[in-house]
């Protein structure tokens, strides 16, 4: 099975039914998938934050939601992060495409690249990387994790999870 | 008539509903006249409450209305592609128009100079968007009510403010009551 696929199925198997996109290349599969889901409300946003006020109103309506970002997000999102998700205690994975990592070819993505880690560490954030192809195994358990909290959470995937893209 | 007003005579019609409410003096407003478990009080986060009421309205049947202000669909003025390409028919945006930033201190907005959200709100692919006056704002709002239709409602209205106490209700109580009043009736 394809890793989007895998991810999409994860999502599905628990019971996530509201999933808003701001896309990156390395996402346009699962992003693809996403679309062809019948059991997923997809909601492209035009940023970030926005993203997470729906999936605020998603939460508060019953259903669970996701976020699909890259990593400069962060940079946007602080703030709605720290005032609306946590301080209410939404849960929220955020699945985000870590980029400016290893086999990165654009050089600026590396700046953000750098602060992502320490950003989401200051944030109290729990935060796991996927490098290895194998990591996805781990998704459901981070999703499991994440509604058992009711915090947001990040899995970062880079250029080499997701075979240079 | 300013929004606090405004927000006064609206509350016969809207106590009933759940009502997600921006930051600042309108949720304080709204928490000091009618304080309500169906009221989701925003204590952070300048301009999302119309995307959580999209969020919210797109998740469950019962009817939404977001109140905003100029100044915070300016500040996500993203929100109304989204809107407008998601209809939910439960959704009404209520645009409190005062052209300023009034829990800020009343600083002019560009709603209030050349920018028209009403034609921005068209522009963006909104079907229903209605603009009017202080004084008719319960009147559209009770046929947006009675309709079946994503209504956006941009009021007009003056600028200024009442005094009001902050909300001291911690947000998690804010959600805790608010969410068990959208889950009441549902099968």
């Amino acid at each position: 099975m394809l890793v989007s696929e895998k991810i999409v199925k994860d999502f599905v198997n628990n019971n996530i039914s509201f999933v808003t996109t701001v896309p990156c290349k390395q996402l346009a599969g699962v992003i693809e998938e996403l679309e062809l889901s019948k059991k997923i409300y997809h909601i492209p946003s035009n940023k970030e934050d926005e993203g997470m006020g729906l999936c605020a109103g998603a939460h508060l309506g019953g259903k669970r939601s996701a976020i699909i970002m890259q990593n400069t997000a962060i940079g946007v999102t602080i703030n709605t992060l720290v005032t609306l998700i946590q301080y209410y205690r939404m849960p929220l994975p955020m699945l985000i495409s870590y980029r400016g990592e290893l086999g990165e070819p654009v050089a600026c993505q590396v700046e953000m690249a750098v602060h992502t880690k320490a950003l989401l560490n200051q944030l109290n954030i729990p935060t796991y990387h996927f490098h290895k192809e194998s990591d996805v195994e781990e998704l459901d358990s981070i999703l499991k994790y994440t509604f058992m909290c009711n915090k947001p959470v990040a899995i970062l995937t880079d250029a080499t999870f997701w075979k240079g893209y | 008539m300013i929004r606090a007003e405004i927000l006064k005579e609206l509350i016969p019609i809207i106590s009933d509903q759940l009502v997600v409410c921006n930051i600042g003096l309108p949720s304080q407003e709204l928490h000091m006249t009618d304080d309500q478990p169906s009221n989701f009080y925003m204590l952070g986060t300048m301009g999302l409450a119309s995307s959580i009421g999209l969020g919210l309205a797109l998740a469950q049947k019962k009817k939404v209305i977001a109140i905003d202000g100029d100044g915070s669909v300016l500040t996500n003025l993203g929100t109304l592609p989204t809107i407008a390409n998601n209809v939910a028919n439960n959704f009404i945006l209520l645009i409190i128009d005062n052209g300023s930033y009034g829990s800020t201190g009343d600083q002019p907005t560009y709603a209030g100079k050349k920018t028209s959200l009403t034609k921005v709100a068209k522009a963006c692919g909104c079907e229903n968007v209605v603009e009017c006056q202080a004084e008719d704002t319960l009147s559209v709002m009770r046929s947006a009510l009675a309709g079946n239709k994503m209504t956006i409602i941009v009021c007009k209205c003056e600028s200024g403010n009442i005094k009001v106490p902050v909300i001291t209700m911690d947000p998690v109580v804010i959600k805790d009551r608010f969410m068990k009043e959208v889950a009441i009736g549902r099968v």
